[in-house]
């Protein structure tokens, strides 16, 4: 599906080698021009963004001697500190994920239903935690908050909600955009059905997959945000990577980097091909 | 009026928890619409204000505020002009001159290349290329900053597999002016999430190109360059810079890369913040930290406000 | 020489154009994958001409526009324009003008610049090309809205900016790929006759691609009805609907009913009468056939012991069209709406033939209608 196809409708349905939207001039010698420009342009980046993973996975693969070893990796969990700031990274996941849901769910829905012209405040308020940066954040949260709240690790809970609300909220209006909310919502309640009923077995199913890539990023950004941890002065799981030695020559924080790294990805795919999948099918492009 | 448009339209009749016979004048409903509108958003606000509004007004307070208590011009002289400290006068001013100059390099450089990537993985036969590098540019966009930074050190570090295999190639990267705790190596860094995420915005914008206008272009005598020139990079114009503005957002108020990446030996505003939590400071300096927080907040308002002209640009073209 | 406003268009007061340019496409082969979507199309234009390409999706239509455009290679043949080969040259040397289906304005661009582009490409200085590009826009009856953007305006005035922007550049050849069906109603009937008038006063050789008959009928100078990459039939719009030489082209444009018939040396006997079987694709059947007949080809009257009996009613207007299950088989019947209304439905009639003759085709077990 190139999207620099076009619109119009082209009735040889399947264009199955005309996906590259190049000038067509009968000779081939334009093609592989382009081709060829492209296929450089691609190496450079993969390699690029490749190499590096590549040298992490070496680095954590190496024993103290410089032979392979997965010593690196086994001693994650008996390291000193690990399994305490898993459990609280864990923890601080956990309820994010869930103040999030509970709050942008069914805001996100009755503001698309009932009032269209605060999803422009809402748009506007869930890209604040980019103007006002983590840094910026904490450092107020810090100065400003009474001693009780500082005292608890759930306080880092609440700015993990708010900093997760630009994907959070962006996820679920896309989501709820694509299904044609209105329509849908009308529909069951003429047939019948209470709010409840309609939000559970109507909507819920519906984004789904946004409200699946919407809990993941969550999760993703709880296990990798570092700057309010640390100056919070609470060992999540990034924090005690930065503060863990160990050997002087640092394997184990590369390879707890690593799975860090690549045990998001996976989860990250996982969500986004989903998430994929349920907008190519509600997506229509304009002809 | 059909069934379903008189069971929504009617707020009594359709709202949660809420009852009320038709036959109520009108403007008691819509009073109570309102109310149940307030209601139904209150929770979000009132963790927006907390959770944004209280820090941020915090950081204005505060920045404008001494050690004595009341309302003060000190700190932002200070930011301006640099600390009593011979040796780290001017110290802060530097320190914004390297964010946003750090901003504006990796807003500029992977923006660019972002594009060139962008549009080789739109135009590319293979689908998979293109699922895997979607999937896989929103996966990258979001890496956090202390994972990254190991895995780099791994790489370019002076034990690093890429800086041994220049070496055998006989290119020494200190040689020429690489260093990764410096601010090079802070610019190649960021580039790693910098890239994905100029493609994930620009990526839509290059979907919007229509085929029509290609082909109209075409049609007209333009050869593959002129399209460009007159059509396919004015259209684009507002997404690129959109995402452009973006990019420096985001480099400009990063911390935990620069911060685990430099050790504090280059001066960047983020980190100079971060000094004055850890406890840093000099005595007598210590409201310092707000103002720095708050030139960031000025300096970020001002991108936002660019980048919601921006985007409102881009929408008008292409409807 | 003044201008003079004619509604909504002006003469040109530029030098009358070279008539237009012959084209010629032969033998054209195009596969997409196991599709054929050209399968060996043969066409001549005369200069001048107005010809549409008419047929569902997927016959090749677009595809032999397309072709003819230079955006799509070919497998083999070759296209022809004045006795130049264009075969192998890009699209872009070929000096076409061409109307897409929709959105095809730049939009960074006022109309007045997308106009001017054509020859902006062609470096004339921009005086020339502004003067050229406003004298087009007041051809199309949009002078006024020359600095507009393309997102300001209608679909209806953005197809009329693109076909001068078209003409701009004094194509040889005019290509307009479905440049109606994005509109409404309305507008469509408007722009159908705009475009039809500039066509014939500037005498340029056009080529018209469509899947609406109605637009065929009342624009084209000839017809070439199309179906799974070959020609079926090219005539002109009058010759096409009376007389169509296929049963697809009969089953396309306009309506017709199929109703068995057995034929016999070129005759067959039809309601009892015997007919004479039109020249043409079926004309040496023999054997058991189908009849195609329109529904101004037969008519009725009210008889209890007729064939067939009244089943549904459709007002057309000045005629209505009856349907007149025959056993098994509808056929359909037109008839003025007063004699019409007298005959309700479920009414015993008498069929009778009114053509002078009838087509056949080889029998089909089940009645296709083929969307047009």
């Amino acid at each position: 599906m190139a999207p620099l196809a076009s619109g119009d409708p082209f009735e040889v349905v399947q264009m199955e080698d005309e996906t590259v939207p190049e000038f067509s001039n009968g000779k081939p010698k334009r093609r592989y021009h382009f081709r060829w420009w492209r296929f450089i342009v691609l190496l450079l980046a993969g390699a690029y963004i490749l190499i590096p993973l590549y040298a992490g996975l070496k680095f954590s693969f190496q024993g103290v001697t410089g032979g392979f070893s997965t010593l690196a990796y086994t001693s994650i969990p008996s390291a000193p500190g690990f399994t305490a700031a898993l459990a609280l990274s864990f923890k601080l996941a956990i309820v994010t994920m869930v103040v999030s849901t509970i709050l942008m769910v069914p805001t996100s829905i009755y503001v698309h239903l009932r009032m269209p012209r605060f999803r422009r405040v809402m748009d506007v308020v869930s890209v604040l935690p980019i103007v006002i940066p983590p840094i910026v954040l904490i450092v107020g949260v810090i100065g400003d908050y009474p001693l009780w709240a500082r005292s608890s690790p759930y306080l880092l809970s609440f700015m993990y909600v708010i900093l997760s609300m630009p994907f959070v909220y962006r996820s679920l209006d896309a989501g709820l955009s694509a299904i044609d909310l209105k329509t849908l919502t009308e529909a069951s309640r003429s047939l019948g059905g209470n709010w409840i009923k309609t939000m559970w077995q109507v909507i819920l199913p519906n984004i789904r997959p946004a409200l699946l890539s919407a809990t993941v990023l969550t999760l993703a950004l709880v296990f990798g945000e570092y700057t309010m941890a640390s100056l919070d002065l609470w060992t999540t799981i990034p924090v005690w990577i930065a503060q863990f030695q160990v050997s002087s020559d640092g394997h184990v924080q590369v390879a707890a980097s690593m799975v860090g790294l690549i045990g998001t990805w996976i989860l990250l795919i996982l969500v986004v091909s989903l998430d994929r999948s349920q907008s190519r099918r509600n997506r229509r492009r304009t002809a | 009026m059909t069934i379903s448009e008189a069971v929504v339209s009617d707020p009594g009749a359709s709202a949660p928890g809420s009852e009320t016979t038709p036959s109520k004048p009108k403007s008691f409903r819509k009073s109570l619409r309102r109310l149940e509108s307030a209601f139904a958003v209150t929770p979000f606000v009132v963790f927006a204000f907390a959770g944004l509004g209280v820090p941020a007004l915090a950081v204005i307070y505060q920045a404008f505020h001494g050690n004595t208590g009341g309302w003060t011009l000190s700190n932002m002289r200070l930011i301006l002009s640099g600390s009593s400290n011979p040796t780290t006068h001017g110290i802060f001013l530097i320190g914004f001159e390297n964010s946003i100059k750090l901003g504006l390099i990796s807003a500029l450089i992977p923006g660019v290349v972002g594009v060139f990537v962008a549009y080789a993985i739109q135009t590319s036969k293979s689908n998979l290329l293109r699922r895997l590098t979607s999937t896989g540019s929103g996966v990258l966009a979001n890496f956090g900053g202390i994972n990254l930074t190991f895995m780099f050190v791994a790489t370019l570090g002076s034990a690093g597999v890429l800086t041994a295999w220049l070496h055998a190639v006989g290119i020494s990267l200190s040689n020429v002016g690489f260093n990764i705790s410096g601010f090079s190596g802070v610019v190649v860094v960021y580039m790693y999430f910098q890239l994905p995420l100029m493609v994930l915005v620009i990526t839509p914008a290059l979907g919007g190109l229509r085929q029509s206008w290609r082909e109209a272009a075409e049609n007209m005598g333009a050869s593959s360059l002129r399209y460009w020139i007159h059509v396919g990079i004015p259209v684009l114009m507002p997404s690129i810079l959109g995402g452009m503005l973006l990019l420096f957002g985001s480099a400009f108020a990063a911390y935990a890369t620069a911060a685990t990446l430099t050790l504090g030996l280059i001066a960047l505003s983020p980190i100079q913040i971060g000094n004055f939590l850890n406890g840093n400071v000099i005595a007598g300096e210590t409201h310092v930290g707000y103002a720095i927080a708050f030139g960031m907040l000025v300096i970020l308002t001002v991108v936002m406000l660019m980048y919601s002209l921006v985007r409102k640009r881009a929408s008008k073209w292409l409807r | 020489m003044t201008q003079m406003k004619e509604s909504p268009m002006t003469e040109s007061t530029s030098a009358p154009r070279s008539t237009g340019a012959g084209v010629s496409l032969e033998n054209l082969v195009r596969t997409f994958g196991k599709v054929r979507a050209l399968d060996g199309l043969t066409l001549s234009i005369e200069p001048g001409e107005f010809m549409a390409l008419l047929g569902p999706s997927g016959c090749g239509k677009t595809t032999a526009l397309r072709v003819l455009a230079g955006f799509e290679t070919l497998d083999s043949g070759r296209v022809i324009v004045d006795g130049d080969d264009l075969s192998d040259m890009t699209a872009r040397k070929r000096d076409m003008g061409m109307v897409f289906q929709s959105y095809s304005l730049f939009p960074n661009m006022s109309a007045l610049d997308n106009v001017a582009f054509g020859l902006r490409m062609r470096k004339q200085s921009g005086r020339v090309r502004r003067a050229k590009a406003a004298e087009l826009l007041d051809m199309v009856g949009l002078g006024d809205q020359r600095a507009k953007y393309p997102h300001q305006m209608s679909g209806g005035q953005q197809q009329r900016i693109a076909l001068a922007r078209a003409l701009a550049i004094e194509p040889r050849v005019l290509l307009l790929d479905e440049p109606l069906s994005a509109l409404d109603a309305m507008v469509r009937a408007e722009l159908r006759d705009q475009i039809r008038s500039l066509q014939q006063r500037l005498a340029i050789t056009t080529v018209f691609v469509t899947h609406d008959q109605e637009e065929v009928l009342s624009m084209a100078d000839r017809v070439c009805v199309m179906s799974k990459g070959h020609i079926e039939q090219v005539a002109t719009p009058a010759e096409l609907y009376s007389r169509p030489a296929t049963a697809f082209v009969a089953q396309f444009v306009g309506i017709s009913s199929r109703y068995p018939v057995d034929a016999a040396s070129q005759r067959v006997g039809l309601f009892g009468q015997d007919c004479p079987v039109r020249s043409g694709e079926g004309s040496a059947l023999s054997g058991p056939a189908d009849a195609l007949l329109r529904p101004e080809d037969v008519s009725i009257d009210v008889d209890p012991a007729g064939q067939g009996f009244v089943t549904r009613k459709s007002f057309l207007g000045a005629m209505t069209r009856l349907t007149v299950q025959i056993g098994e088989i509808p056929v359909r019947v037109d008839l003025r709406s007063d004699r019409a209304s007298e005959i309700d439905l479920g009414t015993r009639v008498r069929m009778s033939v009114v053509a002078r003759d009838v087509l056949i085709a080889p029998r089909q077990p089940i009645i296709e209608e083929p969307v047009s």
